[in-house]
């Protein structure tokens, strides 16, 4: 009896373990890393990083882009999500097609977009070709910050849509129709049946979506270094920057830190704005 | 099916007699532990051509270069010696020699005076004492590369191998108007070398020194007269990690770089391309000098066999044909031969008009900083950033940024290194 309760603990104990070998002890370490200085307890490296050149760039940087990507990213994968269902055909392959990007590394996705957008990457190409501009245009560079977000932000469309809209679809599935039939029986119109019936229904996997989003939205990387390099820096580049160019991992600790932080922020926000009761979670 | 067994087993032991045979030393081979040519290929061209000649066995050891001074300290402390001669980067020689596990070589390097070792070069292996502790081996630096259709824009009176920066804005100008080309590259990626350009280039040719002068009023009007040339610099510089990419594509058709990352583009097509020295400001030329030297191990087993191998190595056939293998280039005077593959012989060139200009200002790589090597770069990248990218007012940022140089050099509290005047303990910022 007193084993057949011990045996679930035994069974997670190994992942238990793994996990805070390799997650929770490199925190601990990290954060302490991050309050140290000379030797000491001290803010010092919170101070250096505040102070440099480009904190206040990828602090708004990655602030816009996580604003602006993960509500856009959230419309375009509902909609996604509730097309799917009225496909009566090849229903799969469209499934399968939107959840491609899914399949793609960030640096590669980072590279095809490289590729298209450089100086005389495909898009300059094409638009010479059909006339409209007279020589290659840079579009990645310091000189066109606009150009350069715009850039970041549809080729982070295109990648990261679809973890979104996999969530979601997960979701919808599970919205008995009866509800929705109800609905019309009732003479609910089309929106009155979006926004009282299955959005509210979907309330729990839009959340979960939204939270996962945008902890991996603060940790955009690879992307946009990418196709920014130098010229857009945000949160984690910079902590790359200080690990590995500049070679004070004190402030590099600092910056994932500060990540850390930013990321317990967000997920709480939606924990409290989008509260789920429990009987409402399938 | 016995037979067949035996015959495979008794080849597998052969083989790993001659294995295990050839990984370890025998008593007569002169062992060479070196920090360069260390991928595979370059250490078996080293093996099989560049040694070849040599009358004495050899066994070269290639090896990371944080491993040198690891493995020479646990030979000194077991007093267990297998290593004769060591081939490393000037400052990796010189953590070496501060760990005190060098011999001095001022016999060697006199017999060797023949060779014709540019003095500025000969002296650097005395690493500012007052005996030589290495005999320079091989040399890269950083060189300028130019489309051969930009020539024609080349302004009146110019010369390729003398050229100012004030001629190279003009130069950059005349194409910009001609051709609406922002032709002019410089490497500012996230992985481009462009500090080393104001460190061993810009700095030294406009004040004659890196640290010292950091703010001088010199250094101001270097910074407003760069911030001018970069309106011909093409706006993806700050996207370039190697300038051989965008010489190729031709995005750019003039660039500034180290030799090895220009090399691709040379060797690929050497029929477009010259090679030529960093221009000169009102100061001299500067020119940042990346040496390799040979230096003997302290308790070497082999002391004469390692000298008769640094005597054979700077023999200028055999220069000639290490830098064919590394990209690396003589240290000596070798005359170039007929059969050079064009794209070395071009890069062979421009090196040896650089070191030989008149008015050369050498410039070492940065002495003493350890590991805050990267916070020493960060503080030219951060200045360059704010004067030129996002148009600051240069006295304001030069007056911040020398205080983060500063409290660079007094954590490290490391002396001046070449261009800046010799300094009692930590280098001065003025």
């Amino acid at each position: 009896m007193r084993r057949a309760r011990l045996l679930p603990y035994l069974l997670v104990a190994p992942s238990m373990a793994f996990l805070a070998a390799l997650f929770l002890f490199p925190l601990v370490q990290t954060i302490s890393l991050a309050f140290h200085a000379d030797g000491r307890w001290s803010l010092g490296k919170f101070a250096t990083m505040a102070d440099d050149l480009d904190f206040g760039d990828a602090v708004g940087n990655t602030f816009k882009l996580v604003m602006i990507v993960v509500p856009a990213q959230l419309i375009l994968a509902l909609a996604m999500a509730l097309m799917l269902p009225h496909l009566r055909r090849g229903r799969d392959l469209v499934l399968w097609v939107w959840s491609i990007p899914l399949g793609v590394s960030d640096l590669a996705a980072g590279l095809v977009w490289l590729a298209i957008l450089t100086d005389r990457g495909y898009l300059n190409t094409i638009l010479f070709k059909l006339g409209i501009i007279a020589a290659p245009t840079a579009w990645l560079t310091y000189e066109t910050p606009f150009a350069l977000f715009a850039a970041i932000i549809v080729a982070e469309m295109w990648r990261a849509t679809a973890i979104v809209f996999l969530i979601l679809v997960a979701g919808v599935q599970l919205v008995p129709k009866e509800f929705a039939e109800a609905a019309e029986i009732f003479g609910a119109s089309p929106w009155q049946r979006l926004t009282r019936v299955t959005l509210p229904l979907l309330k729990p996997s839009i959340q979960t979506a939204l939270i996962l989003r945008t902890v991996l939205a603060f940790e955009m990387f690879a992307m946009v270094i990418t196709l920014g390099g130098r010229n857009f820096p945000v949160l984690v580049s910079e902590a790359f920057n200080w690990q590995d160019t500049n070679q004070d991992y004190g402030v590099a600790a600092a910056y994932a830190t500060l990540v850390m932080a930013v990321s317990l922020a967000a997920t709480a926000f939606y924990l409290i704005v989008m509260r789920v009761r429990p009987e409402d979670r399938s | 099916m016995t037979r067949s067994f035996r015959r495979v087993s008794s080849a597998f032991a052969a083989a790993l007699a001659l294995f295990v045979g050839a990984g370890s030393a025998r008593a007569e081979d002169v062992v060479f532990l070196s920090s360069q040519l260390r991928p595979l290929e370059e250490a078996t061209k080293m093996r099989d051509v560049i040694l070849k000649d040599f009358p004495d066995q050899v066994l070269y050891v290639p090896d990371f270069p944080q491993q040198l001074l690891v493995r020479l300290n646990a030979e000194s402390q077991a007093d267990k010696h297998t290593i004769s001669l060591v081939g490393a980067l000037h400052g990796e020689l010189q953590a070496l020699a501060q760990a005190g596990l060098l011999t001095p070589v001022d016999d060697i390097q006199g017999r060797l005076a023949d060779r014709g070792f540019p003095p500025q070069l000969a002296a650097l292996g005395k690493l500012g004492g007052e005996h030589q502790l290495y005999v320079p081996w091989m040399q890269a630096t950083y060189i300028m590369v130019a489309n051969k259709k930009a020539l024609p824009y080349l302004p009146a009176g110019a010369n390729l191998q003398s050229l100012t920066y004030a001629q190279l804005a003009e130069w950059a100008q005349a194409i910009q108007e001609k051709t609406g080309q922002r032709a002019l590259g410089f490497p500012a990626g996230p992985q481009g070398l462009m500090a080393r350009f104001f460190e061993g280039y810009l700095y030294p040719s406009f004040t004659g020194g890196v640290v010292t002068p950091f703010r001088s009023a010199e250094a101001e009007a270097m910074w407003a007269q760069f911030r001018d040339l970069w309106k011909y610099v093409n706006p993806n510089s700050s996207n370039y990690n190697f300038m051989q990419e965008p010489l190729l594509s031709g995005d750019v058709m003039i660039g500034f770089d180290h030799v090895a990352r220009m090399l691709g583009a040379l060797r690929e097509r050497p029929d477009d391309f010259v090679a030529f020295p960093a221009p000169s400001g009102p100061k001299g030329r500067g020119y940042m000098p990346v040496v390799a030297g040979l230096a003997i191990a302290k308790g070497a087993p082999d002391p004469a066999g390692a000298a008769a191998l640094i005597a054979y190595l700077t023999k200028p056939e055999i220069q000639i044909s290490t830098a064919v293998t590394s990209g690396f280039f003589p240290v000596v005077n070798a005359p170039l031969p007929a059969d050079l593959p064009p794209g070395i012989r071009l890069a062979a060139t421009a090196i040896a008009a650089t070191q030989n200009a008149p008015d050369v200002v050498p410039s070492l790589l940065p002495v003493g900083l350890g590991t805050k090597d990267g916070e020493f770069n960060k503080v030219y990248l951060d200045t360059f950033q704010r004067i030129v990218l996002r148009n600051q007012n240069i006295h304001e940022v030069l007056g911040r940024e020398a205080q983060e140089l500063r409290k660079v050099i007094d954590d490290t509290k490391a002396a001046c290194w070449l261009p800046d005047k010799a300094s009692q303990g930590a280098c001065p910022v003025s």
